[in-house]
């Protein structure tokens, strides 16, 4: 990345950063940052100060606050990221945290041997970058660059309001990405950076006149003003010029309202989209299982794996992976999902199916109620919303289709390719509910996507405990919850997830998912996109990092032709088989929920039927590997979102794909379900 | 060879450590930590948290004798030994620390005073095994450069 060009054009009165070293930069970076640790033990400061210089970063410690601020006050520019411990004697971490926000703003880390949610919450709202229990890993140190990449990405596109929106808005999301996954996004976040870096650059030079401006700090005070004015306003009717007028503050300009606007709306959006996730992510998991049965083995581990992350319920876990399984996994129980996906295709039976998956894996009866309902009415939106999460992860899962007419077929059919929005949302939520479906599979990959998707953590949250609801759709939340944020951006088709009802209609649809990926099989309609998914989650096993859904979901564009392509993989998909499709389907959504954000990429790789079918199966196995190890999908999102796959080559992708996946079922263990069963 | 033996006691001092779980796997992370140019890292760290754990656990008795006692007190300190315990692997010491730290967290300070009691012995006890296991790593290191 080009720190220094960053830095350049961030502070005007920036010094040679050690990064101004230009393209060694790229290749020592980040070593030589420099650091300033605070904290009042000397074992811990010690202990610190090693670690961080193992890290090859340049440290500076300091036991006391003062000395920490006198330090920072007499050198500005000497010091990228600040660490600090949150008990101190002469002061207190956060107060210190609010001296250097204001005056320095740098990126700060707190530390603390306690880990109480509350003391995280007040290091959260006062501006912290991060939060480190103790004892510190040497791994969360060798992270803490990030903070600093980032926070000077966003200055800069404060630099550049005239900038694409688009830009900032995927700027933004990728941090956002990069926060919740930070570990594991290290290295999309930089390949994004990089983009970005380059775009400042061409920025810098074009704007040379909004470069110079100077940095406004959003000091605490400053801030409030801004709170203010905007609630006075009303957070829909609050445009940066009336917010600057109500304001009246000298100096500040259109621009940095309007930077410092869409940041604090993205956070607002984040709050609530993270409870979103975590019901969508139980949603999805639950409506993953019965279409995967295949998956069972995977299933079964990321149905452990989720239930273990809480977000799944024990109960759903089982059903899931009875449900997905019907056979492998675990067939306590859900068997009979496994056989009313299969019956999606009739449609007759996806309600009872759903309503059994869905009280099964779903605690949220309103998803069961959903699904019958078919969550086009709700779900158009939701669905919309999620298929932007998953159009966004894969525009094939997500046929966010327009919410209207489809709603109805939804339910039984996501399968109706005809029904766009239906199937983007049921495509979504079979995303999230193949990938819960696939229980064992997509556990693991609606986890990933989740959590990849929603830049809040929700491959955290997986906590989809009850919220079973939408297989598809919990993972979608992560998704979903991404896309909520970027709703606005996402041309139409995402509909804020965020918003609980939509939540619901996820989770309904992810139950509905479940039936729908049978049905889409089925009927062919649905199942297709959700076959994608399958197997385009499966294509990438891990590469779908759900870190960049939340980045998908700025390519809005992508998700846009990812549901075109959704829907083509759902009628792909659908024709071939259930199990096939479901596979796919669920691989796809998670992988399109996950990938929606990396779709672009991965797009191609749903070209290759065959490769998704070969896909599938990794990414069975790979997606349960993912979703444990990071809840996030990877199940290469790219697989399922092909935005640049025309629809015809989508269709024509998934239907080979439904065909090889059919025969990759077998792997799976689909033996049990023969084709015969689904209705086409 | 002499030292080949003193090298056996001390992994073997070293695996009972862990056997015991007077250490978890904090302490192998700054072993890993340690290199050419600092070979004596972990026994730096040691040192200075015997130093300042010894001093932390003295405040904290005669706090607990004075009348009344000033739980707030306690409670920073033991705060400031959780963080110093858990970052050197000192995993007994750090669990007496947690249970006392609940204890007087609930308001019951004649359990704190047997908390603290409890965390005195495992501190104690962890210095006593600790402070040799260093010297022979000292002395042996010593001994190889000759």
């Amino acid at each position: 990345m080009n720190v220094s060009s960053v830095k350049g054009s961030m502070s005007i009165s920036s010094s040679t950063s050690t990064w101004k070293a230009g393209d060694t930069i790229s290749d020592q970076f980040p070593a030589g940052l420099r650091v300033l640790v605070v904290d009042d033990d000397p074992t811990c400061l010690m202990i610190l100060e090693k670690m961080l210089t193992a890290c090859l970063y340049k440290v500076t410690k300091c036991n006391r606050a003062e000395t920490a601020l006198s330090k920072l006050r007499e050198n500005k520019n000497g010091y990228d990221i600040v660490l600090s411990d949150v008990h101190m004697p002469d002061m207190d971490g956060f107060k210190l945290l609010e001296h250097i926000g204001l005056e320095m703003d740098l990126p700060v880390i707190m530390m603390s041997a306690d880990d109480g949610k509350q003391v995280v919450m007040k290091g959260v709202t006062h501006g912290a970058c991060d939060y480190l229990i103790k004892p510190v890993r040497i791994e969360a140190l060798k992270n803490i660059w990030q903070h600093v990449v980032r926070k000077r990405k966003n200055e800069w596109k404060e630099f550049e309001q005239s900038g694409s929106v688009e830009e900032g808005d995927r700027q933004p999301k990728q941090s956002d990405d990069a926060d919740y996954s930070s570990s594991a996004n290290e290295g999309n976040w930089k390949g994004s950076k990089r983009r970005k870096d380059e775009e400042e650059e061409t920025d810098e030079r074009d704007d040379t006149s909004t470069l110079k401006k100077p940095r406004v700090v959003w000091s605490v005070e400053l801030h409030q003003q801004f709170v203010a004015a905007v609630n006075q306003l009303g957070i829909d009717k609050a445009v940066p010029k009336k917010i600057l007028e109500l304001m009246n503050v000298p100096g500040l300009t259109r621009e940095n309202v309007a930077s410092h606007l869409q940041k604090y709306r993205l956070y607002l959006r984040r709050l609530s989209g993270v409870s979103q996730h975590q019901s969508n992510l139980s949603t999805i998991i639950s409506a993953q299982d019965p279409t995967f049965g295949s998956l069972s083995s995977l299933s079964g581990l990321d149905l452990q794996t989720l239930a273990a992350t809480g977000q799944l319920p024990a109960q759903s876990l089982a059903r899931l992976q009875a449900a997905g399984l019907g056979r492998a996994t675990a067939k306590s129980g859900i068997p009979i999902t496994l056989v009313d996906q299969r019956n999606i295709f009739s449609f007759e039976n996806p309600k009872l199916r759903f309503g059994e998956g869905q009280q099964q894996h779903m605690t949220n009866k309103q998803q069961v109620n959903l699904l019958h309902g078919i969550p086009t009415t709700m779900e158009a939106k939701q669905l919309v919303s999620l298929r932007h999460a998953a159009q966004s992860v894969g525009n094939m899962n997500m046929q966010v289709p327009p919410p209207g007419p489809q709603s109805s077929q939804n339910n039984p059919l996501l399968m109706q390719m005809g029904q766009q929005q239906q199937q983007q949302q049921s495509r979504g939520q079979i995303l999230v509910d193949s990938t819960i479906n696939h229980a064992p599979r997509l556990s693991s990959m609606g986890q990933p996507i989740l959590s990849n998707g929603m830049a809040t953590n929700v491959s955290s949250r997986n906590g989809i405990p009850e919220n079973i609801r939408a297989p598809g759709y919990s993972q979608t939340p992560s998704m979903l919850n991404f896309p909520m944020n970027h709703a606005s951006e996402l041309p139409g088709n995402c509909f804020p997830l965020g918003s609980t009802p939509g939540v619901s209609n996820l989770t309904s649809k992810g139950a509905f998912q479940e039936d729908v990926n049978s049905e889409i099989k089925g009927s062919g309609g649905f199942m297709p996109s959700y076959d994608v998914f399958n197997d385009l989650n499966q294509h990438k096993p891990q590469s779908w990092e759900l870190q960049n859904v939340g980045i998908a979901f700025d390519s809005s564009q992508h998700s846009n032709s990812l549901q075109g392509n959704l829907d083509l993989t759902q009628s792909a998909l659908g024709q071939q088989g259930f199990s096939s499709g479901q596979m796919n389907g669920h691989n796809r959504s998670a992988a399109v929920a996950s990938k929606a954000v990396f779709s672009t990429g991965d797009v191609k790789e749903l070209r290759s039927a065959q490769n998704v079918n070969q896909h599938l199966n990794n990414l069975l196995v790979d997606n349960t590997i993912r979703v444990k190890s990071e809840r996030v999908c990877d199940t290469s999102p790219a697989n399922i979102f092909p935005d640049h796959f025309g629809q015809d080559d989508l269709m024509s992708a998934l239907l080979k794909q439904q065909e090889s996946v059919a025969s990759s079922e077998n792997e799976f263990d689909f033996d049990g379900y023969s084709m015969n069963n689904i209705p086409v | 060879m002499e030292s080949k033996h003193v090298h056996q006691k001390i992994a073997a001092m070293r695996q009972s450590f862990f056997d015991e779980e007077v250490l978890d796997e904090k302490f192998s992370q700054l072993e890993q930590l340690e290199g050419k140019d600092n070979p004596n890292f972990v026994e730096e760290v040691f040192t200075m948290y015997f130093r300042d754990s010894t001093a932390f656990l003295e405040t904290i008795e005669q706090a607990m004798k004075t009348i009344p006692i000033d739980s707030i007190k306690v409670d920073n300190i033991l705060h400031q030994l959780k963080g110093s315990s858990a970052s050197v692997g000192a995993n007994k010491v750090l669990k007496e620390v947690n249970k006392t730290r609940q204890v007087l967290g609930k308001g019951n300070l004649e359990g704190t005073k047997a908390g603290i009691l409890e965390l005195r012995k495992e501190y104690d006890s962890f210095k006593a095994k600790l402070e040799p296991y260093f010297q022979l790593k000292q002395a042996n290191s010593v001994a190889q450069e000759k």
